[in-house]
């Protein structure tokens, strides 16, 4: 019932952003859910085959921001193949038919091909906002388009994307008469670029803010546009490799001297540690700091470097800090909110740096940690018992022991202890990631304790099908659930189907689940996409309900099964 | 099942990889599940891993399971073996980092003819000969080298300029008389003399350094200036 004509409503909406939010409106009742329909500007849409392009245009007539997820999470593994779908196409060819007045598109491991890309640099007048993380399946050629075709854009944001590198020529495809930019990211990409072009697009847009250059930008060209840029807040950097003893370096050192915004730092793609020194006069207002990229730099120029970052929050870092280093942080970066620790030898072979003493450290030294991403050689109960105690505010943690199913280092115990620990204390905890040994028990905590629990993954543990159930029957707010190489099999999978509902996806890969299983999953729930992806050569792929099902993927969907399934995606 | 099989067929490419394989490599009690199987890259480096976890973890019993690590076992026994080892994916680091890291890690061995031990450097940190000389030279100032005037190398960097053509004269001459040549093997397995190609060739050429005693460089020479007349 409304007491309100529509205007008051639609005002009171506007100031009601989050989705979720609005999401929980529009069920209120049929007037609440035409209204908010007709002002929504942004929709996300975390899994792209749950729903139809012509739906979405459909019922946000109003749309002006869509955010698209592609793939599941493990395609960033490799354990998803590449031509599985998440294409972006059919959305841009639908959105460009309709009125639609597109302004901005995030996407997240979708495919992405040049053509869509041109095709939406052409068709949406007032396109501003272009951000692609870990897509793929475009080339320069794409971004050209974008650079040339959309006037107004503002932003340029692209991270980690496996890209076709035709060399140089997109950045001179931004007109002269573009000086609205206010972020543009090509960390990603490999090739070399027109460093004049740079410069001068550097110089017509006074509003840049946000700057993430990539590999072949030479330290030179980024003391010219730092000059020409001191407003710069955001800055990658690209080769930071210099003679320290020279005339550039030391024009480099007054250039960031005089850039008293910068609050984020990142880059380092290259780096020569002598020349680390010319960032000091920046650390002391950093609230962002990646050197995840810079395996180059370690020991005392990276503690060193370290100390000058008091307002630190966020940090990436490699393990190369080792224990003593992550003491370091501890107690310079009182500030810190969210650690990610990287293996500097991300092929598994070598020793991590770091271990559960420098995360002990860490949560000693920093109460306001919320956000955690380590990989380490080991951990202990003990340690993680601790951390728990330190830092009640997680709300996410992922820990990755090299060795997936490495004990307690000490106790030589199942680490189902500590991580018990850490839901229980961790009231908040919304994404956890588990590794080590685990068994049942470590699930029995999670399902009892992980209340707001979302998002979780698990790898290498558990011993039998209840450790699954513990979870989907304890974790209400379970979203996305991804698990590989653990023991639950049908009698998990089939326990309350009606679950899977409530959830985005599932995904269970070498797993005990057999194809008989999805297959009654598949009928009994047929709102939900049951896909069995089988990319061995196993010709073997019979018709045997008994066989075992190396891949599952299942997701809600309104819009039934996909037509774009390739030949090795069976969708039962 | 020993650890012994499996080295072997890590070292060639995935797809002659068995399944059996990949269970023996985490060694722990019976059921080898091995998840960090990568295809085809840095194979000797993960032999090292692998056999340093199997004497550690040697010892450990994982409790007992009805599904898990019999999974493995079954699923390597009652089907053939899947064309390529599905183990992958793990540590959970994306590939577009994976490459990255790789890519600015560009550590080379360094030796020194007569030094009892090699040394290790990673180029990336440099931006030209005369800084990575420099370092070469305190690297090996342990040794007894040191009288040999290993400070004559960064002379010949001070000639070197990344940007123009080098006359081979110029650096011949630099060359000459001192006591020891920096050479380099580059991609194609030839033994190049240093400096004739500008810095970021170089790197991305290069494989290894060896600091060659002048009495065997001066066979070198000839063959290096044809190399580079050759290609340059």
């Amino acid at each position: 019932m409304n007491y309100f004509p529509d205007e008051v409503l639609e005002h009171v909406f506007d100031f009601i952003s989050s989705h979720k939010d609005r999401n929980s409106v529009s069920l209120v009742c049929k007037s609440w859910y035409k209204i908010e329909r007709f002002s929504r500007q942004r929709v996300f849409i975390g899994n792209c085959y749950s729903i139809s392009p012509d739906r979405l245009i459909a019922r946000f007539p109003g749309l002006k921001s869509l955010t698209l997820k592609g793939k599941p999470h493990f395609a960033d593994f490799n354990l998803v193949p590449h031509d599985w779908g998440g294409f972006l196409d059919p959305w841009i060819r639908a959105l460009a038919k309709s009125r639609i007045g597109l302004e901005e598109l995030r996407l997240k491991r979708m495919v992405v091909s040049d053509e869509s890309l041109e095709l939406l640099s052409k068709s949406f007048l007032n396109f501003k906002s272009l951000v692609l993380v870990s897509c793929e399946g475009f080339t320069t050629d794409g971004i050209a388009a974008i650079a040339a075709n959309c006037r107004f854009l503002r932003e340029l944001d692209l991270q980690e994307n496996e890209v076709d590198d035709h060399r140089g020529h997109w950045l001179s495809c931004f007109p002269e008469s573009c000086t609205s930019l206010v972020s543009l990211n090509f960390a990603c990409l490999k090739g070399e670029i027109n460093l004049g072009a740079l410069e001068r697009l550097v110089v017509r847009s006074p509003n840049l803010k946000s700057l993430r250059l990539n590999r072949a930008v030479p330290l030179d060209t980024l003391q010219k546009i730092l000059m020409r840029a001191p407003q710069v807040v955001d800055l990658g950097t690209g080769s930071y490799v210099h003679d320290p003893s020279s005339e550039v370096y030391n024009k480099l050192k007054s250039a960031f001297q005089r850039c008293k915004s910068i609050r984020s730092l990142s880059g380092f793609l290259e780096v020569a540690p002598r020349c680390m020194s010319a960032i000091y006069p920046i650390c002391t207002n950093l609230t962002f700091l990646n050197l995840s990229y810079a395996p180059g730099l370690h020991g005392n120029e990276l503690t060193k470097l370290i100390q000058h970052c008091r307002k630190l929050q966020r940090l990436w870092i490699l393990d190369c800090i080792g224990d003593k280093g992550l003491g370091v942080v501890a107690s310079t970066c009182k500030e810190l909110q969210e650690l990610r620790v990287f293996p500097s030898d991300p092929y598994g072979a070598g020793n991590a740096a770091v271990t559960e003493e420098g995360l002990v450290l860490i949560s000693a030294g920093c109460t306001k940690l919320n956000s955690l991403l380590y990989f380490c050689q080991q951990m202990t109960n003990a340690a993680l018992i601790t951390v728990a105690k330190n830092c009640p505010n997680f709300i996410r943690f992922r820990l990755c022991i090299l060795d997936p199913i490495k004990p307690d280092a000490v106790t030589n115990q199942p680490l189902d202890e500590g991580f018990g620990a850490i839901v229980q204390s961790c009231k908040g905890l919304k994404r956890l990631s588990l590794s080590g040994l685990l068994t049942d028990q470590v699930f029995l905590y999670i399902g009892m304790y992980a209340e707001q629990l979302e998002m979780l993954s698990i790898a290498f543990a558990g011993d039998s099908d209840k450790g699954m159930l513990y979870v989907l029957n304890g974790c209400k707010k379970l979203r996305k659930l991804e698990i590989r190489d653990c023991p639950f099999g049908n009698a998990a999978l089939l326990e309350d189907v009606g679950k899977y509902e409530t959830m985005r996806s599932l995904w269970m890969s070498s797993c005990e689940v057999t194809l008989g299983g999805c297959k009654t999953l598949a009928e009994k729930m047929p709102s939900l996409s049951v896909e069995i992806i089988n990319d061995t050569d196993q010709m073997e792929f019979s018709l045997d309900d008994r066989q075992k099902v190396e891949k599952m993927y299942l997701y809600r969907t309104l819009v039934g099964h996909r037509e774009d399934a390739p030949e090795f995606v069976w969708i039962l | 099942m020993s650890l012994e099989e499996a080295p072997g067929s890590l070292e060639s490419d995935v797809t002659s990889m068995r399944f059996e394989d990949t269970e023996l490599t985490l060694g722990l009690p019976g059921e080898g599940r091995s998840p960090a199987v990568i295809a085809g890259v840095k194979c000797s480096a993960k032999r090292g891993f692998v056999e340093t976890v199997d004497l550690k973890l040697g010892s450990c019993s994982r409790a007992p399971s009805g599904g898990g690590d019999t999974h493995v076992n079954e699923a390597g026994a009652g089907k053939p073996p899947p064309a390529k080892a599905q183990v992958i994916g793990w540590p959970p680091v994306r590939s577009s980092r994976k490459k990255a890291i790789n890519e600015s890690c560009k550590y080379v061995k360094v030796a020194v003819d007569g030094a009892p031990y090699l040394r290790k450097v990673n180029l990336g940190v440099y931006s030209n000969y005369h800084d990575l000389m420099k370092d070469l030279e305190n690297l090996f100032t342990c040794c007894i080298i040191r009288e040999y005037q290993l400070i004559s190398l960064s002379l010949i960097c001070i000639h070197l300029n990344r940007k123009a053509d080098r006359e081979e004269s110029k650096v011949m001459d630099a060359v000459k008389g001192m006591e020891y040549v920096p050479t380099y093997e580059d991609k194609d397995g030839d033994w190049m003399l240093v400096g004739d190609v500008p810095w970021k060739m170089f790197i991305e050429s290069c494989k290894r350094i060896r600091l060659m005693k002048s009495s065997e460089a001066a066979v070198l020479a000839p063959k290096a200036s044809l190399k580079c007349s050759g290609t340059c």
